[in-house]
């Protein structure tokens, strides 16, 4: 396959995936004796129908980015971070808790809460990483088991120490506040705050390191071939950690963008916001590049928001929505199938 | 003459690059018949073409005269095509048995059958004289042993028409003449052979007929029996080449390296190299003869410090650099061919631009205050890829994308430029076409005559005793003679090689 084909490739497979998801997702409407056609025309005003609506996919893409990229940061450098999850549970109680606590003029404050909440993400992703690179314990694991000790842990946390009525901390103060009125003003009094503007520096940020700086030129070495970068002087185990580290900062802010942002609190959890998971699909859709991730992001907070309409003026369960997000994600990962059916098309099928 | 394979008029395009132009292979039954042509000439793609892992643009395939399209390696498998890789394709923790039926598993009322399958295995590896065991791991096994389940696999999937890439260029001398038996034989029933190689000696010693490429273009086919080596050099690479080494007498200065009792243990806590005193001197190509497994690997990964030295010293120039860590090894002067290119030369996903940097990234002029400066990176790259004679669309292509040949020569650019103090040279020509070793060697004594002290590993004996100025001998991890190229002969390098007692005639000090 040459460069050209290979580019369009690229952008084709994500495109031919949401098409095909949407497609069936049709049939299955039709299956269960519903009206696509009104369906999907509720969905499309349902994301771009009016202000509000428009604000409020933004909203929901804002912490799906930064998952996405914590997601796709720590593929980049080989490594299968399933812990975003519980690294954004650490990041919102960590910024709401110096939200609450810090009394600080704005211009601290704000970034303040956001730096701790990055932090304690990155802290919480850097225990993995040390595990993998000192006793090659598989991140996977650790990740995966570290989301239920975040879930827990916080709960915990806010039990004992932050309750307010309401099974939930206090309001965060308003100089720690991303919330922005005159984003709000403007979008129909959507929730629609300043997260997105931090979503979209951590995707340049993300862009930055690991293409044009020598520390992002060491983690992917290590990420495609740690024998040849040890052969390099590349420390292996350092990077492993570093790269967790970023993941979980990405993460960790993404789990501000619900606790200064949305929501100005941060509740008792009895699941996993589902946000962190999410992320795994956002980096697949945008193969792990910013700029995929972004319109992956995107798309899928459109197609959450755009589902509560239709399921108000169509009559079509949200469930629905979940199922066609699903099938992208399967056409996605299974784009060879799809590399395949393309080859025979253009080889004219013959053996 | 009715042939088994016949590739006519074939074109593929890579993208910047023609890999193969109006190319025209026509196989005997029942012969061995020789592919040759340097590095990049597209030897690889077109035999992957009949593989069916690549399409061909312009061109028809005939197997056994009748006119088909090998779509994928299922279609050349069912036609009896089978192919050994330049790189192996096993996995590492299966046995010898579930690599051969991986994929055509032997079942007993729908479960594998491995007793049955290792039974079918082992007839059919005593029937070619391939002595494998069949419940060995693959991860345990040598090499050529590997190969040998390589060709076992093609075997089993009823290959007729066997194609080897480059299947020596791995091997010990002992084991390619194993592996021209082992061809012998299967011709001898019947089977055709395709045969990739740069060496021009197997190719007189064990082929029938000889195709050569240039640069894409088929240039003709030969009879083995009427042509020389000079002649087919000529042919492939457009020019006579010069098979001896010319150079001045060396002359040593003061040592670069000393090692002092060094003591290495591999990864199962065997000392293999086992308490080793060598000196290289500035000015001089000390060449290290024996057979793999003595403790080279190791010997190599501790100077460089990929390993742990357990005791003993290793100093440059006076300093000590036991146990430094790998980047500390290089600053202080120390460059590395490594033996093994697609594991530690090159970070294959990288384009061979980046790759050019692997150890000077983060110095200047190629990154400040930790941002990268792509300029200069590849401008440094463009310099080397033309002094090298590196052929490559350009300096943005992926590593993988390279030729094997190509690949090596890279590293050789990246390693040499540096022109470090001591440099170590692992098998630097494995994979090389005739003008391309006589280019890396002539840059090897170009920086023995810049005064810099060169450690040449090699287990071919032809290229240790012409490159080397003296040749250390190395046994069970100790150095048990230090011979003079000029004063002895190969047989009296084997014999001690085998641990034989030192002899008189070429024994220096
Ligand atoms: N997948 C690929 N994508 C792009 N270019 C390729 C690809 N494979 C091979 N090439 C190019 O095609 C040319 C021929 O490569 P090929 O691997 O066939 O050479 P070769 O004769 O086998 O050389 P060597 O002796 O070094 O193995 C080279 O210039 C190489 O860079
Ligand atoms: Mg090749």
């Amino acid at each position: 396959m040459n460069v050209m084909k290979g580019r369009l490739f690229h952008i084709l497979v994500p495109v031919i995936s949401v098409l095909l998801g949407l497609l069936i997702g049709g049939i299955i409407m039709l299956v269960s004796n519903y009206d696509p056609i009104q369906a999907y025309s509720a969905l499309i005003g349902g994301i771009f129908g009016n202000g509000y609506n428009i604000g409020e996919t933004i909203r929901a893409a804002s912490p799906l980015i930064l998952s996405g990229l914590a997601v796709a940061f720590a593929f980049r450098t080989g490594l299968f971070n399933i812990g975003v999850e519980g690294q954004l549970l650490v990041g919102w109680l960590a910024s709401v808790y110096v939200g609450i606590h810090f009394d600080l003029p704005k211009i601290i404050h704000l970034p303040l809460a956001v730096i701790a909440g990055a932090l304690a993400g990155a802290l919480w992703g850097v225990l993995p990483g040390i595990l993998k690179a000192r006793f090659k314990v598989h991140e996977v694991i650790t990740t995966i088991m570290m989301n239920y000790i975040a879930l827990y842990v916080t709960n915990a946390i806010i039990r004992a120490y932050m309750l307010a009525p309401g099974e939930r901390t206090k309001d965060i103060k308003e100089s720690a506040s991303l919330a922005s009125p005159w984003l709000q003003q403007m979008t129909d009094f959507s929730r629609l705050h300043y997260g997105i503007l931090v979503a979209l520096i951590g995707a340049l940020f993300m862009w930055f390191v690991l293409w044009k700086t020598t520390t992002g030129y060491e983690l992917r070495a290590v990420g495609f071939n740690q024998h040849a970068s040890q052969y390099a002087g590349i420390s292996v185990s350092k990077n492993i950690i570093l790269a967790m580290a970023i993941s979980g900062a990405f993460a960790g802010a993404a789990g501000t963008m619900e606790g200064l942002g949305t929501y100005q609190y941060m509740t008792i959890n009895n699941a996993f916001t589902g946000v962190g998971f999410d992320g795994i699909a956002v980096s697949l859709l945008g193969a792990n590049g910013s700029i995929g991730i972004i319109v992956a992001a995107l798309l899928f907070g459109g197609l959450k928001i755009g589902a509560l309409t239709m399921q108000s003026t169509a009559g079509v369960p949200t469930e629905l929505i979940g199922i066609v997000i699903a099938l992208i994600i399967f056409f996605v990962a299974s784009s060879y199938l799809i590399r395949w059916l393309t080859n025979r098309f253009t080889k004219g099928g013959k053996i | 003459m009715e042939y088994v394979i016949e590739m006519r008029n074939i074109r593929k395009e890579f993208p910047g690059i023609v890999a193969n132009d109006n190319v025209t292979l026509q196989v005997r039954k029942g012969k061995i018949h020789a592919l040759l042509g340097e590095n990049g000439a597209g030897k690889s793609t077109l035999m992957n073409i009949l593989f069916g892992l690549y399409q061909p643009e312009e061109g028809e395939i005939r197997v056994k005269g009748q006119k088909i399209s090998i779509t994928d390696p299922n279609v050349a498998n069912r036609l009896g095509i089978g192919m050994v890789h330049q790189h192996f394709m096993l996995v590492e923790n299966f046995t010898v048995t579930e690599n051969i039926i991986l994929g055509k598993e032997i079942t007993t009322a729908g479960r594998v059958d491995l007793k049955k399958a290792a039974k079918e295995v082992k007839a059919l590896s005593d029937r070619y004289g391939l002595r494998v065991d069949p419940n060995a791991k693959i991860e345990n096994i040598s090499v050529g042993m590997q190969q040998r389940v390589e060709i076992l696999k093609t075997l089993y999937r009823g290959a007729e028409i066997l194609i080897f890439d480059e299947p020596t260029a791995v091997l010990t001398p002992q084991e390619i003449h194993e592996l021209m038996e082992i061809m012998k034989k299967l011709v001898a029933e019947g089977k055709s052979i395709i045969l990739i190689t740069h060496k021009l000696k197997e190719i007189m010693e064990a082929c029938d007929r000889c195709t050569v490429i240039r640069r894409g273009r088929g240039i003709g086919t030969v009879d083995v029996a009427e042509t020389n080596p000079d002649k087919l050099a000529a042919m492939m690479v457009g020019r006579e080449v010069n098979f001896k080494v010319d150079k001045e007498e060396a002359d040593p200065k003061q040592a670069v390296l000393q090692i002092k009792d060094l003591v290495v243990e591999d990864s199962r806590k065997v000392p293999v190299v086992d308490g080793l005193n060598l000196e290289i001197k500035a000015g001089e190509i000390l060449g290290i003869a024996g057979v793999d497994g003595n403790g080279q690997t190791e010997l190599l990964e501790a100077i460089t410090g990929l390993r742990k030295a357990t005791s003993g010293t290793i100093q440059l120039n006076g300093n000590e650099i036991t146990n430094l860590k790998p980047r500390k090894v290089t600053e202080s002067g120390v460059g590395h061919i490594p033996q093994d290119r697609h594991k530690h030369g090159l970070v294959l996903d990288f384009s061979i631009g980046t790759n050019m940097v692997l150890q000077t990234y983060y110095q200047q002029p190629f990154s400040k205050n930790k941002i990268l400066k792509f300029s200069a990176i590849f401008d440094k790259a463009n310099k080397l890829i033309k002094e090298f004679d590196v052929r490559t669309p350009s300096e943005h292509t992926l590593a993988r994308a390279l030729s094997g040949g190509n690949q090596q020569k890279a590293i050789i650019a990246r390693e040499v430029d540096r022109s470090p103090d001591f440099l170590i040279a692992a098998q630097p020509t494995r994979g090389l076409d005739v003008g391309a070793i006589e280019f890396i060697h002539s840059k090897l004594i170009q920086e023995r005559d810049k005064g810099k002290a060169v450690l040449l590993l090699s287990f071919e004996l032809d290229e240790v005793m012409n490159v080397s100025d003296r040749i250390a001998v190395i046994y069970e991890g100790k150095i048990v003679a230090v011979v003079d190229p000029k004063q002895t002969t190969e047989q009296e390098l084997g014999l001690l090689m085998a641990g034989g007692k030192k002899q008189k005639a070429g024994e220096l000090q």
